[in-house]
């Protein structure tokens, strides 16, 4: 089994603040992920604000450097490749961001990001061929060329804008494609369609998506495995199915419990989470992220952080409630190892 | 209907632009019980938040209310001076509009923005009588007393939000309206706040209108919903009945297209593009995504029609059942 | 908004045009007119020194009579609003240009160069122009008009270089450059074909108040002694008036002309930057 993209041990901080008063932010801590080349899956990278996600998109794409640890692309660290290796990467792990407004510069028609990658990597030789590749990466994604091409951001909807997006992407040929809350400023009846689109891309052309949202629905419904983020640090990995219908965490157990679903007959229940303490701004704490809001915490949980527990086969969890079970690393949670029922 | 505190008639409001008229909303009726709450969703264009707006009487120009009434028990709103409606905003329509967490002034302590509503709508209390005043609405909305004396970037969203809250039955109003209050905040935080204004509003006897896009926090939150498209009122009803058999066709599809855990990889979205509000399509707005359309859908337009008691929906090929 | 109604009513039939820049452009036109096409009605050798009997007031021979050295101001007029305008330009794209430059790099690429770059436009930014300039000025032994606009271009570019580096830093982080870099554009691409567009907008007022500037301290400059000796301009003409105590001997025709085309051309400047902000703005506020 040949990795495409790994991480391990993956950490960023960030130092703010003047020469005396500088202040750290641990923004990604320890966090592991391997994707196999034979096997292409979709990830789910679930959190909410602050839980590092962002900064996770960035160092994946190569334009922030980790503060620890490392990226393999093809085995090759990201930080020890050469030029052409570089540019093999650059073209292999694409993206598709949040926005999709501000990812178009109003200066240009949305023509000019479709026809810069196909110039920038020498995908055709003349404009015509240009043409007919961008034409067809737009049929690909549901659209029609002659009512999206030579026209300007501010002419197309949120939806097409985004779907444009993916062409983008497809027109490289990607090998694994970054989607950072690709759906979250679409309109609802839109976002069935993109999400659709995404899921054909693993499925027809082999494309590994890392799926990084804060929408455990949706969640569920497109990954193949989910990694629960909270403040930097994984809380609980593995397969989908597990981790949302059994979480085992504290921390995603409240996660699910607080969605609002789409069934007047299944109301919140009146929880233990209606708890009044307010979400701490960031107090830095020895143990575990998650104690000072957790019903489960124990004196263990405030003096050293929990490793990640292997539950399950393919789910693991970082709360020391499982301290009995062996240790485990995120990537090797993450690892596309077929499970029953869980095919494709 | 003696109970119904809020009536809203054929509402219109339209903006009149450089480049024409943006009918933003058209014709929208809906009714609101005393301590009910009522949903207004939709995607962007459906003319939620413009409604919400006009309740209030917060339009901007170039924006009008062109017709219909409003009628807050006996008084219609739409009649009412600037002067009369400021008394009325807050002391008896209050509203928690979008984003309120950063409306809130960042150079005043939290308990100055209190003091500052009620002066506005002049209630003067001596400084322990407000004091106190601060701490039992605070308090209502779960917060520490320590919290008045903050300035507002002290505290997280989640609690900047249940200061709007807070801020919004000061004057203990008959009618809530908020606005996506929920918008920007984590699915955990957004629980409790949605909780804490349930329990705010139960207290006050008060009505609650709640404007958004989020299906699933209208199923946990509202006893009716109003759905609304290209500034039309498609669907009103209980929220049960509709969730349970939506009548119109866009209702339908909506449900259709909500992700759920129930099953994996079930994409269902709505085809086609939200219609321009500057020139709407003729007949029924929906008509070009309508999977069910027929020739009357493209010139006539529906009229919003009780189907069953407390359930109206407005398209052609729904018959008023006995 | 209630500034929507205020621009509803400035505005003329062209939607996009504000009459303010209306007004602004004609009266530059005007002087440029002036000054482009007044020389051809008159011979140059008017303008030089000698060539009428001096102090001779207004008449139909002389229309703005002549001054203390015999030229008719006149003519003197024509020849010299070119000249200041052409420091007033030259100075102005020069230094504009280089600003620009300067901002772009140690915007985008931080690091050494912007440490480099930044500090250096901080220490300069510091120093009054006007001091400067003097300094400069009185080291030349031989001024001229191209000099003179280089000298003040030397300084021109320092403010157009801290605000474009601001502008630079916040446009760095839009999402469209990402997506450029995905796309596999290297930096110094990224800064020609995705910031500087969006840059436009800014340059063209930042010019307008360059060559604003420029001018000012040309006039200055002149108006102290410094100038161009050989050369009529505007600024040449005040401080010759000056020199021959032109308002001590009444002779308004000397010394006022002058004064009202500089007037002319900062109003008019004023007016165009003012019109194209409203524009700017107003295209930015409907596109919210």
């Amino acid at each position: 089994m040949t990795s495409l993209l790994e991480a391990h041990g993956l950490t960023k901080e960030f130092t703010t603040g003047s020469f005396f008063l500088r202040k750290k932010t641990v923004a990604l801590e320890n966090f592991g992920m391997a994707i196999l080349a034979e096997k292409p899956t979709i990830i789910a990278v679930a959190g909410e604000s602050g839980s590092g996600k962002t900064t996770l998109a960035r160092l994946l794409l190569g334009m922030i450097r980790p503060t620890e640890g490392e990226i393999l692309y093809q085995g090759k660290s990201l930080t020890q490749m050469s030029g052409s290796e570089w540019r093999i990467f650059r073209r292999e792990v694409q993206a598709i961001f949040q926005d999709p407004f501000e990812v178009y510069n109003p200066f240009y028609k949305v023509d000019h990001v479709l026809t810069t990658p196909v110039a920038k990597f020498h995908l055709a030789d003349s404009k015509t061929a240009t043409r007919e590749l961008i034409e067809s990466a737009v049929r690909a994604v549901g659209l029609r060329p002659e009512e999206t091409l030579g026209r300007y951001p501010h002419q197309l909807s949120g939806g097409q804008r985004q779907r444009v997006m993916i062409a983008r992407a497809l027109v490289l040929k990607p090998r694994i494609i970054l989607a950072d809350e690709p759906v979250s400023m679409v309109d609802a009846s839109l976002r069935a369609t993109i999400l659709e689109s995404l899921l054909k891309l693993k499925r027809e052309r082999g494309i590994s998506i890392l799926y990084i949202t804060h929408d455990l629905t949706t969640a569920y419904q497109l990954s193949d495995k989910i990694t629960v983020l909270y403040q930097g640090r994984v809380v609980e990995v593995g397969d989908v199915d597990l981790v949302i219908k059994q979480p085992k965490h504290p921390y995603t157990q409240l996660l699910v419990n607080s969605i609002p679903l789409p069934n007047p007959k299944s109301r919140w229940g009146g929880g233990a989470i209606t708890q009044t303490t307010e979400e701490q701004v960031s107090r830095p704490n020895q143990g575990c992220r998650f104690a000072n809001r957790c019903p489960s915490r124990m004196p263990k949980c405030l003096e050293s952080s929990p490793p990640l527990f292997r539950i399950d086969p393919n789910r693991g969890a970082a709360c020391w409630l499982y301290s009995q079970l062996p240790a485990t690393e995120p990537d090797k949670m993450l690892e596309s190892t077929p499970v029953s029922g869980s095919t494709n | 209907m003696s109970d119904a505190i809020l009536q809203v008639k054929d509402l219109r409001v339209y903006y009149h632009t450089g480049s024409g008229c943006v009918r933003a909303v058209e014709g929208v009726s809906f009714n609101l019980t005393k301590g009910k709450r009522l949903g207004l969703v939709g995607e962007s264009g459906s003319g939620k938040s413009t409604t919400a707006l006009a309740l209030m009487r917060l339009l901007n120009p170039p924006g009008r209310i062109e017709g219909g009434q409003i009628l807050l028990g006996a008084v219609d709103l739409t009649k009412l001076s600037d002067e009369e409606m400021r008394q009325v905003r807050f002391s008896q329509v209050s509203m928690i509009p979008q984003g309120a967490m950063n409306s809130l002034n960042p150079v005043m302590r939290i308990r100055e923005q209190f003091v500052d509503t009620m002066e506005a709508h002049d209630q003067r209390l001596a400084k322990k009588e407000a004091d106190a005043k601060v701490h039992d609405l605070l308090g209502q909305v779960g917060l520490r007393r320590e919290v008045a004396r903050m300035y507002p970037h002290e505290l997280s969203g989640g609690m900047k939000q249940r200061v709007c809250v807070a801020l919004s039955i000061t004057l203990r109003p008959k009618l809530i309206i908020a606005d996506e209050p929920t918008s920007a905040l984590d699915v955990v935080v957004q629980r409790q706040v949605m909780e804490t204004l349930g329990q705010v509003q139960a207290v006050l006897g008060a009505a609650v209108i709640l404007v958004g896009h989020d299906m699933g926090l209208m199923a946990q939150f509202v006893d009716r919903l109003g759905v609304m498209y290209a500034g039309r009122m498609v669907e009103v009803g209980p929220v049960e009945d509709i969730f349970r058999e939506p009548l119109h066709p866009y209702s339908q599809m909506l449900i259709e297209s909500l992700p759920s855990l129930e099953g994996k990889h079930q994409f269902k979205g709505i085809p086609g593009v939200s219609p321009s509000l500057l020139n709407p399509p003729p007949g029924c707005a929906f008509h070009p995504r309508c999977r069910m359309a027929v020739a009357r859908c493209s010139s006539e337009m529906p009229p919003l029609q009780e189907i069953q008691p407390g359930h109206w929906t407005s398209c052609h090929l729904v018959e008023v059942r006995t | 908004m209630n500034t929507e109604s205020k621009t509803q009513t400035r505005r003329l039939r062209f939607p996009n045009l504000d009459l303010t820049l209306v007004v602004g452009i004609s009266l530059l036109l005007t002087v440029l007119l002036f000054g482009l096409i007044g020389p051809s009605f008159f011979d140059p050798k008017t303008t030089n020194v000698g060539a009428f009997p001096p102090r001779l007031p207004p008449s139909n021979d002389h229309w703005l009579g002549t001054d203390s050295q015999g030229r008719d101001v006149m003519a003197a007029l024509t020849y010299a609003t070119p000249q200041t305008l052409k420091i007033g330009v030259l100075a102005g794209i020069i230094g504009l240009g280089i600003g620009v430059i300067l901002g772009l790099v140690s915007g985008y690429f931080s690091g050494i160069v912007d440490t480099v770059i930044r500090t250096t436009t901080d220490v300069l930014n510091t120093i009054p122009g006007i001091a400067l300039l003097v300094v400069i000025a009185t080291m030349m032994r031989m001024m001229s008009v191209e000099l003179m606009a280089m000298i003040i271009a030397a300084l021109a570019w320092r403010y157009p270089a801290r605000a474009v580096r601001a502008q630079t830093l916040t446009l760095r982080e839009r999402a469209y450059v990402q997506v450029a870099r995905l796309n596999g554009m290297g930096g110094l691409e990224i800064i020609v074909k995705e910031v500087l567009p969006n840059l436009l907008p800014y340059i063209a007022g930042s010019f307008v108040a360059t060559v604003s500037q420029a001018t000012l301290s040309s006039i200055g400059l002149e108006a102290l002694g410094l100038g161009p000796q050989n050369t009529l301009t505007l600024g040449m003409m005040i401080y010759w008036a000056q020199y021959y105590s032109a308002i001590l001997r009444n002779m308004w025709w000397w010394w006022a002309p002058p004064i009202v085309v500089i007037v002319l051309i900062f109003v008019g400047l004023f007016f165009v930057s003012s019109g194209l902000d409203q524009m700017v703005n107003t295209r930015l506020r409907r596109t919210e």
